[in-house]
């Protein structure tokens, strides 16, 4: 018999649903049928890392018929150890059901993962992030070794030259001229430094490489430090991050005693160690001169470019500093070739990008596609807008990126194109916004976001976003003023030209992009002192009960989420200060007795 | 407030090599062991380390996450990306300010919970999300709160 095997999905999003209690309750189940003899309970089931699509969690794979189960509770646990691994035969109603309703037995075939091109996440998953075993078996570090054995420098710089790989970090810089420059300097030490401070929010895809296949990234710096002649490299992490930091820890300890870390490695004579760095909560750090003064010691402040990092980087050292996903793809290019890599994707940006897709899409998650894919095809790999409602936007790149609207729907994902639209590649967030979201809110969260995140340093972005930040408050509080539309396209073009660092730079993207295609719904605000979509809560009125029709049944009490809703004599009341008009009272009255604005 | 002593620190310093390149690594740590960086810990690790005051105190202050004011058992924090932004993260804020009677960044009266709002923890499918510690839990609505915090 075939020994079977259980993957539970065990990244960030999947524990937050509970995925460890699953686990337990396999554990106990499998002791309670006396599986252990067929599945030993330290092999048979197996954590991942990130699956892919985390609104399914928890999740399991069942190997080697790769069955899958999502959405899991504990007491389904159950059924599938008696029905699935004594019997045989697949749990039917407990399968996922897809986009056109059919349930779905394999994995494979889920729509979520046939739209989609593996490459940076192919073992997330897949293996255990915390098993170098795993990672062996997957051929891992076979390509450093390839490279380390077989290849000279000058060749793997030309392979990646020649792969077209553009930093995944947003800015798209060719990653084998980065080298190439990085290469050619001379100097008694040089650096190769992982950018893992992954601050966009709604960006959650270097966290999952980083917890579901942290070797890849190791095998990753090893063949750039290898290429351009650097012995120490540096991963710097989020503090946000604690499991990716738990499995980085891990894996390079494993490295080390296993000698894929540490001198003479492939007895070559090239030395190469790693450390990691764990981030302190400061957005900045995720621009490439301010991570480098913050593994300095030192507060994280862009620095006056150039002199780039290549030529004066960590201490003063030439340092060639990667996102995580750009060094996700190394060992792919030097395994398969730089031809197959220029396969994928297009011919100004090849290979895949993953997007952390989230926001009111039916499914949320992962999703890596070839370069090129247009931007509503990743929308129906997602399953389309969640619960039947209107598409208006989505939001790529984070602050430092823009909205897309309907009629840019077609715009193929690749740096060029994106730009062309308006927004950048950033990192890869990709939220997508239904018609309830108000725009002029959207501009303010990031703004608020990047204005808090200010370094300081430069006037532009430490006043300048406070202005602007100033405008949309007095907007979105029914105090705008015709003149305050100018002035925050005025404001913004300013920023954008005279800020410092790219974060600054960026900053206003957010603003102006909904200016630009929202621009009416600015003016509803400013002119006729209204919310259309009613998010801006002092635009809206608070919600009141009918004491007449009120039949004190309860159910507002209960599904209030600010505790806003008191009982009175004969009704309910609902407390204006207190209320948020998120309007889930007035959707469950059963007698239609909650309205906004007062009592008729 | 728990009392702390520099004695405790020594050991967590020794781990790491004089200079300013350790210095945010063994910040992390000795935030772990006492919960908060008062000056007086500052001063002693700058001497330690042979780093200047000014730079461990320019540090401290920069990055969000140290802290000088001590904290509760417990760290509570809402995350406030833009997915749990848009699915509600803000009665979570409401009703946790009101739970722990606390304004952001207090800590309740039995020292037991410190309450805080965090940059964007990257679980958006499961938004909204708050952090206990480094226990993440996922669509968390505002009435289930108690039972969470019942837990530590």
């Amino acid at each position: 018999m075939v020994r079977k095997e259980i993957l539970i999905c065990s990244g960030t999003g999947c524990l937050s649903a509970g995925s460890e209690e699953i686990e337990e309750r396999l554990m106990d189940e499998l002791w309670k049928h006396e599986l252990e003899d067929k599945y030993p309970l330290t092999r048979a089931i197996k954590r991942t890392g990130c699956m892919g699509p985390c609104n399914l969690g928890p999740m399991i794979i069942i190997r080697p018929e790769d069955t899958f189960y999502g959405n899991l509770k504990p007491a389904d646990v159950e059924r599938i150890v008696e029905e699935h691994l004594l019997k045989g035969r697949v749990v039917y109603d407990l399968l996922i059901e897809d986009i056109d309703g059919r349930r779905v037995e394999e994995f494979e075939k889920l729509d979520f993962i046939r739209g989609q091109k593996k490459v940076v996440m192919r073992d997330s998953g897949d293996i255990d992030p915390s098993s170098l075993e795993d990672y062996l078996k997957v051929d891992g570090y076979m390509a450093a070794r390839k490279a380390i054995m077989d290849m000279e420098r000058n060749e793997i710089v030309k392979e990646i030259k020649d792969s077209g790989l553009r930093g995944r970090g947003g800015a798209g810089f060719p990653t084998g001229l980065k080298w190439e420059l990085a290469a050619k300097e001379i100097s008694d030490q040089k650096y190769i430094v992982c950018n893992g401070d992954e601050g966009d929010p709604g960006a959650f895809m270097d966290r999952s490489v980083l917890e579901g296949d942290p070797h890849s990234i190791i095998e990753g710096m090893m063949i750039a430090g290898y290429a351009v002649g650097a012995d120490q490299g540096y991963i710097y992490v989020r503090a946000e991050y604690p499991l990716a930091i738990r499995n980085l820890q891990k894996a390079i300890r494993d490295a080390e005693s296993e000698g894929y870390l540490g001198e003479n490695l492939f007895n070559q004579g090239f030395d190469f160690n790693v450390e990691l760095r764990v981030g302190a909560g400061a957005f900045v750090c995720g621009e490439e001169t301010a991570l480098l003064s913050s593994i300095e010691g030192k507060q994280g402040r862009p620095k006056y470019r150039p002199p780039y990092p290549v030529q004066s980087g960590l201490w003063g050292k030439p340092t060639v500093i990667n996102n995580v996903e750009t060094f996700g793809n190394i060992a792919m290019i030097i395994k398969y070739g730089s031809e197959w890599f220029r396969d994928i994707g297009t011919e100004g940006s090849p290979g895949t990008k993953v997007f952390a897709v989230a926001g009111d899409v039916e499914n949320t998650g992962l999703i890596e596609v070839a370069m090129g894919t247009t931007i509503r095809e990743m929308i129906n790999i997602a399953g389309g807008v969640a619960d039947g409602k209107r598409f208006k936007a989505v939001q790529i790149g984070g602050p430092a990126g823009g909205v897309i609207p309907e009629q840019y729907l077609d715009t193929p994902i690749d740096y060029d194109s994106l730009k062309e639209a308006g927004t950048i590649m950033g990192s890869g967030g990709f939220i997508v916004l239904d018609e309830d979201t108000c725009m002029v809110d959207v501009a303010k969260f990031f703004l608020d976001f990047t204005q808090d995140e200010s370094c300081g340093k430069c006037p532009p972005c430490r006043l300048g976003t406070k202005r602007m930040l100033d405008i949309l408050d007095k907007i979105t509080k029914g105090n705008g003023e015709a003149k305050d539309l100018d002035k925050l396209q005025d404001l913004a073009e300013t920023i954008q030209a005279t800020s410092f660092c790219g974060l600054g730079q960026a900053s206003p993207n957010p603003v102006l992009s909904t200016l630009k295609f929202f621009r009416d719904e600015y003016e509803t605000h400013v002119h006729d002192k209204k919310c259309p979509t009613g998010t801006c809560k002092a635009l809206v009125e608070a919600y009141t009960i009918n004491e007449e029709t009120c039949v004190t049944c309860g159910r507002c009490i209960e599904v209030c989420p600010v505790d806003a809703i008191s009982s009175g004599e004969n009704t309910y009341v609902i407390d204006p200060e207190k209320c948020i008009s998120c309007s889930e009272c007035a959707k469950i009255c059963p007698v239609d007795a909650i309205s906004e604005g007062d009592e008729k | 407030m728990e009392k702390y002593h520099l004695r405790d620190i020594l050991p967590i310093i020794g781990e790491y090599e004089k200079g300013a390149g350790n210095l945010i690594p063994l910040l992390h740590e000795v935030q772990k062991k006492i919960g908060y960086l008062p000056k007086e810990v500052q001063e002693f690790i700058a001497e330690e380390l042979s780093v200047p005051y000014s730079q461990v105190h320019s540090v401290v202050t920069f990055y969000s996450f140290f802290t000088m004011e001590p904290r509760g058992e417990h760290t509570i924090s809402v995350c406030t990306g833009t997915a749990c932004h848009v699915k509600g993260a803000e009665g979570l804020t409401k009703k946790l300010k009101d739970m722990l009677d606390v304004e952001e960044g207090g800590t309740s009266d039995d020292r037991k919970f410190t309450f805080n709002t965090k940059r964007c923890v990257g679980a958006c499918s499961k938004a909204p999300i708050i952090m206990i510690d480094d226990d993440v839990y996922g669509k968390v609505q505002p009435e289930d709160l108690e039972d969470i915090l019942d837990r530590y």
